[in-house]
């Protein structure tokens, strides 16, 4: 029942404008495979030239073995849930559901009780008989998941399915969805610009920028060994302070302002001696140290948000540059706007780029781009 | 003290409409009721009724005109959707002189088309004769049902096109797209999908044409003959060949009346049934018309256009024709136009232009007032403002005519023949377009705007003046370019109303066709249309859309 998506080589043009540059990408079975990236980033154009409603420039899709690039839209056996959910307004939610039963000659004697099973999966049996408009925001999404899913689809598609919904049923829905997939076990593809979404929802993820794939791989590694410095700083918060590498003693040290330490998980093959790098720091990955130390950062506090569990504070580091940093919070307020703080990082975690961001330095990192496949499912 | 003036002045506005909608359009419309149960003797009698009914000569006049709307309007719908269909999701060539053209043709004057339609297929018509004498084919007949049939479905079939345009660009892709990835597609997209989605909007434009041609009163006159209609009956009525009958003319008017309001009302229950909101986040992008069937789409929708246009260009073009009185002569000249010169022309033009700009200031300064009462001052007497004002969107002009001749045509109120009626009678008639139009863009503004101003210090008068009005522009230009161009066309009303002293252009053009002078007929109807057609030119550049809203 589930397939695997195979995409090679993939171009879209629009006119003279590139949206799809040269792309590969290979979904597992039963995946729950995200599309990540800004807006304008190629991500709804590509899935929807797996949909069919855009058309392929260039390159093979394949759902299998079958190369589906000539089929029309509604031989391509896909659900699509819309960003707007699509649902018709003219028919009630029983009619939406049996919509594509019907037009794929679905047996007339079980049409009900298929309609009913996905009504109750969805929990909307009790709307059955009411007008889409009558509806809330949760409700039409969860008509318009049935919709797709009734017609036992090989592939689901969803573009951006949760994002006209408020902050709190957007939380609720992605569960259901997550555990709708995982019970059927179909293979999906999920378009978002939302991160946070992304991690909460995927197997794999797929981080596009400019119609080109920056990053492909588990949400865990994706955000602890992003591929460069795009990927760091579009998943999740990342600090970027510039900084060089010299290698002493057969050891690397990373050097930025006032600080020394050592680095043992650089590439040799990746890096020269001397080279300047930008260090990547998460804000929880900065360590506040008790009192002044040799080879530590020089920072002043600009200001405090007290965010609950942890609080947030905006720092400036000695070169100038202002950076984010996020502690647990405490019962007494250890430090107060305006003081000066030093600090030392969490060298395991920080990711080191080249100068010009475009490739992590660090041993075991893998964009998953030479093969999709296997690449980041460890 | 000062609050209280200004919460004072729009009662004073409603209680003004009150008062003059009373006195102008619910007092005619009394009258019309009382003149058809009321003998010679001022006795209550039914015997106007029974005589329509006992009688087929008159009865059929209603089921006539019942029968030949309900053909009208099925047709527009059959040729009008396609036609509608291929301009929206098509990348026609020219699409937008499609579009300018097709407004043109169902904004003619109302006897231009059947004019013109009697010169090339008439008894003695160019097509016709050209038949008869160099193929030896007889045509049949264009007088009767078929003339009105091809006449009107022609010029009102524009009408379904705008209204299905604007429904169009309401539908989703997305509603599209999903439709087709659950397997119905084609053909069967378009009647599942498409046209359900669009069924309020096809029943709103079905019944604008259905008013529309039941109410026509120059199609029928002039190509009707022997199929008689009920406008053309209640005028014969009232122009009395056999002696003027008021109560006659009034008991038709009544059964007209009520005709019209069933359909409204079944009309209105239709679409209570289709009731769900439409709008579109992505619209729907334009396909290439390509091959075999972009050609056969070009072909429909030029064809359709050029014989819809066929009438007023061939009316241009005998404007030119030297004419003595109904045989064309060989040459071309100015003659037409210089007869036309001696015969009130000066007085035509200039009354339509008065009669129309001081109508349209009067209905634009109601319709926003009216406007402002129904959206932001809503109480159960400015929604009987609304509901009463929107009462002659039903009524037939003759009927008008009828009830304004009526109330005013004796003592104590002798209007009949001056230019006081005949503006009351095109207010009346045409205020309903542009109140529609203007009340639906102004629910579309958000009060927080005004409040804004108020905010900012601006009194209540001037935000109104200031920021209001200004905002409400595009509603109100839209509907007014409608209105002018159903005032200066104005027939069915002017007809029982006009005389020497207040003629215009249109009754010009008529009065000519009527005395059989073909020659100054078109020269006056080719003047009729340059102004029309120059006045939407000028709406279509002052608005800077290629869009129109009815």
């Amino acid at each position: 029942m589930s397939v695997s998506i195979t995409i090679r080589n993939a171009v879209k043009k629009y006119g003279q404008q590139v949206v799809i540059k040269n792309l590969d990408l290979k979904v597992k079975p039963g995946e729950f495979f995200t599309l990540l990236g800004p807006s304008g980033c190629g991500k709804t154009t590509l899935l929807r030239m797996i949909a069919g409603f855009n058309t392929i420039d260039e390159g093979d899709f394949y759902f299998n073995d079958k190369r589906i690039n000539d089929l029309s839209p509604s031989k391509r056996s896909i659900g699509m849930v819309f960003q707007n959910y699509a649902i018709f307004p003219h028919m009630t939610v029983r009619k939406n559901v049996e919509f594509g039963l019907k037009n794929n000659n679905f047996p007339k004697q079980e049409l009900k009780t298929q309609t009913d099973k996905f009504l109750e999966l969805m929990q909307i049996d009790t709307l059955a008989d009411r007008m889409p408009h009558r509806l809330s925001g949760g409700q039409q999404q969860r008509v318009a998941l049935a919709r797709a899913l009734v017609i036992q689809p090989n592939v689901l598609l969803m573009d951006e399915p949760l994002s006209n919904l408020d902050a709190k049923l957007r939380v609720e829905m992605r569960t259901v969805i997550r555990h709708l997939q995982r019970d059927v076990g179909i293979t999906t593809i999920y378009v978002t610009h939302d991160q946070e979404e992304a991690m909460a929802i995927s197997d794999r993820i797929a981080v596009m920028d400019g119609g080109i794939i920056q990053h492909i791989g588990s949400p865990q590694r994706i955000y602890q060994r992003p591929a460069n410095v795009f990927v760091a700083t579009f998943i999740g918060r990342s600090n970027l302070i510039p900084g060089t590498v010299e290698k002493k003693d057969g050891k690397w040290l990373l050097k930025t302002g006032a600080l020394v330490t050592q680095i043992d998980n650089l590439d040799d093959k990746k890096v020269q001696n001397g080279q300047k790098v930008q260090i990547s720091v998460r804000p929880e990955e900065f360590h506040v140290l008790e009192e002044k130390e040799e080879n530590a950062l020089t920072a002043t506090v600009k200001d405090i948000v007290f965010l609950g569990s942890s609080t947030q504070y905006f720092i400036k580091l000695a070169d100038g540059s202002e950076a984010i940093m996020v502690n647990e919070s405490s019962l007494d307020n250890p430090h107060s706007a305006g003081s000066t703080i030093f600090l030392r990082l969490n060298v395991q975690k920080i990711n080191v780029f080249s100068e010009d961001g475009s490739k992590n330095l660090l041993k075991n990192v893998d964009d998953g781009l030479k093969d999709g496949w296997e690449a980041g499912l460890q | 003290m000062k609050k209280l003036l200004k919460f004072d002045m729009w009662k004073l506005v409603s209680l003004f409409f009150v008062l003059l909608f009373s006195l102008i359009l619910i007092y005619p419309l009394l009258g019309v009721l009382r003149q058809s149960v009321i003998d010679k003797d001022g006795q209550f009698t039914l015997a106007e009724f029974q005589k329509f009914f006992s009688e087929p000569y008159y009865f059929k006049t209603i089921y006539n005109s019942l029968v030949i709307t309900v053909a009208i309007t099925f047709v527009t719908l059959v040729i009008g959707i396609p036609f509608a269909y291929f301009y929206f999701f098509y990348r026609l060539k020219g699409a937008k002189f499609l579009f300018i053209i097709a407004i043109l043709c169902t904004m003619s004057a109302p006897f231009i088309g059947a004019y013109s339609w009697i010169m090339l297929l008439g008894r003695s018509g160019l097509i016709t004769r050209f038949f008869k004498d160099a193929l030896g084919i007889r045509l049949g007949s264009i007088y009767g049902f078929n003339g009105i049939l091809l006449v009107q479905s022609l010029k009102l079939f524009p009408l379904v096109f705008i209204y299905m345009n604007g429904v169009f660009k309401n539908i989703d892709n997305s509603l599209l797209e999903a439709s087709e990835n659950l397997g119905c597609t084609g053909v069967k997209r378009f009647f599942k999908i498409i046209m359900q989605l669009s069924m309020p909007t096809i029943l709103a434009a079905a019944l604008l044409v259905f008013m529309r041609a039941f109410a026509d009163f120059g199609t029928p006159l002039l190509i009707g003959e022997g199929y008689r209609t009920f406008p053309v009956e209640i005028y014969n009525q009232y122009l009395g060949e056999t002696g003027t009958n008021y109560s006659f003319a009034s008991a038709i008017s009544v059964i007209a009346i009520i005709v019209t309001a069933l359909i409204f009302f079944l009309q209105k229950y239709l679409t209570s049934r289709y009731n769900f909101p439409i709008n579109a986040m992505n619209p729907i992008p334009k396909k290439k018309a390509k091959g075999i069937s972009g050609f056969l789409m070009h072909l429909y929708c030029y064809g359709l256009i050029a014989v819809a246009f066929l009438p007023q260009l061939y009316i241009v073009y005998l404007s030119f024709r030297n004419i003595d009185g109904g045989v064309i002569k060989e040459g071309y000249s100015f003659g037409n136009f210089i007869s036309a010169s001696k015969r009130l022309l000066g007085r035509s033009i200039n009354n339509t232009l008065l009669f129309g700009v001081i109508t349209l200031a009067i209905i634009i300064l109601f319709s926003i007032l009216i406007a402002y009462l129904v959206v932001r001052r809503r109480s159960l007497l400015n929604n009987a403002i609304d509901t009463v004002s929107m009462i002659p969107y039903i009524m037939p002009g003759s009927v008008i005519g009828i009830a304004l001749v009526i109330a005013f045509g004796r003592q104590p109120f002798a209007l009949t023949g001056t230019m006081l009626i005949m503006i009351m009678a095109l207010v009346i008639r045409r205020m309903p377009y542009t109140i529609r139009s203007v009340t639906a863009t102004l629910q579309n503004i958000p009060i927080s705007t005004e409040e804004a101003a108020i905010s900012l210090g601006a009194s209540k008068a001037k935000t109104f003046l200031k920021i209001t009005t200004p905002m409400m522009s595009n509603g109100i230009l839209a509907g007014a370019v409608l209105s002018w161009i159903t005032i200066v066309t104005e027939l069915s009303s002017a007809i029982i109303l006009y005389n020497n002293r207040n003629i215009t252009l249109t009754m010009s053009a008529y009065v000519a066709i009527s005395r059989g002078n073909y020659g100054l007929a078109a020269a006056f109807s080719t003047i009729l249309t340059a102004l029309t057609t120059v006045s939407l030119l000028v709406y279509l550049w002052l608005s800077k859309s290629e869009d129109i809203k009815l």
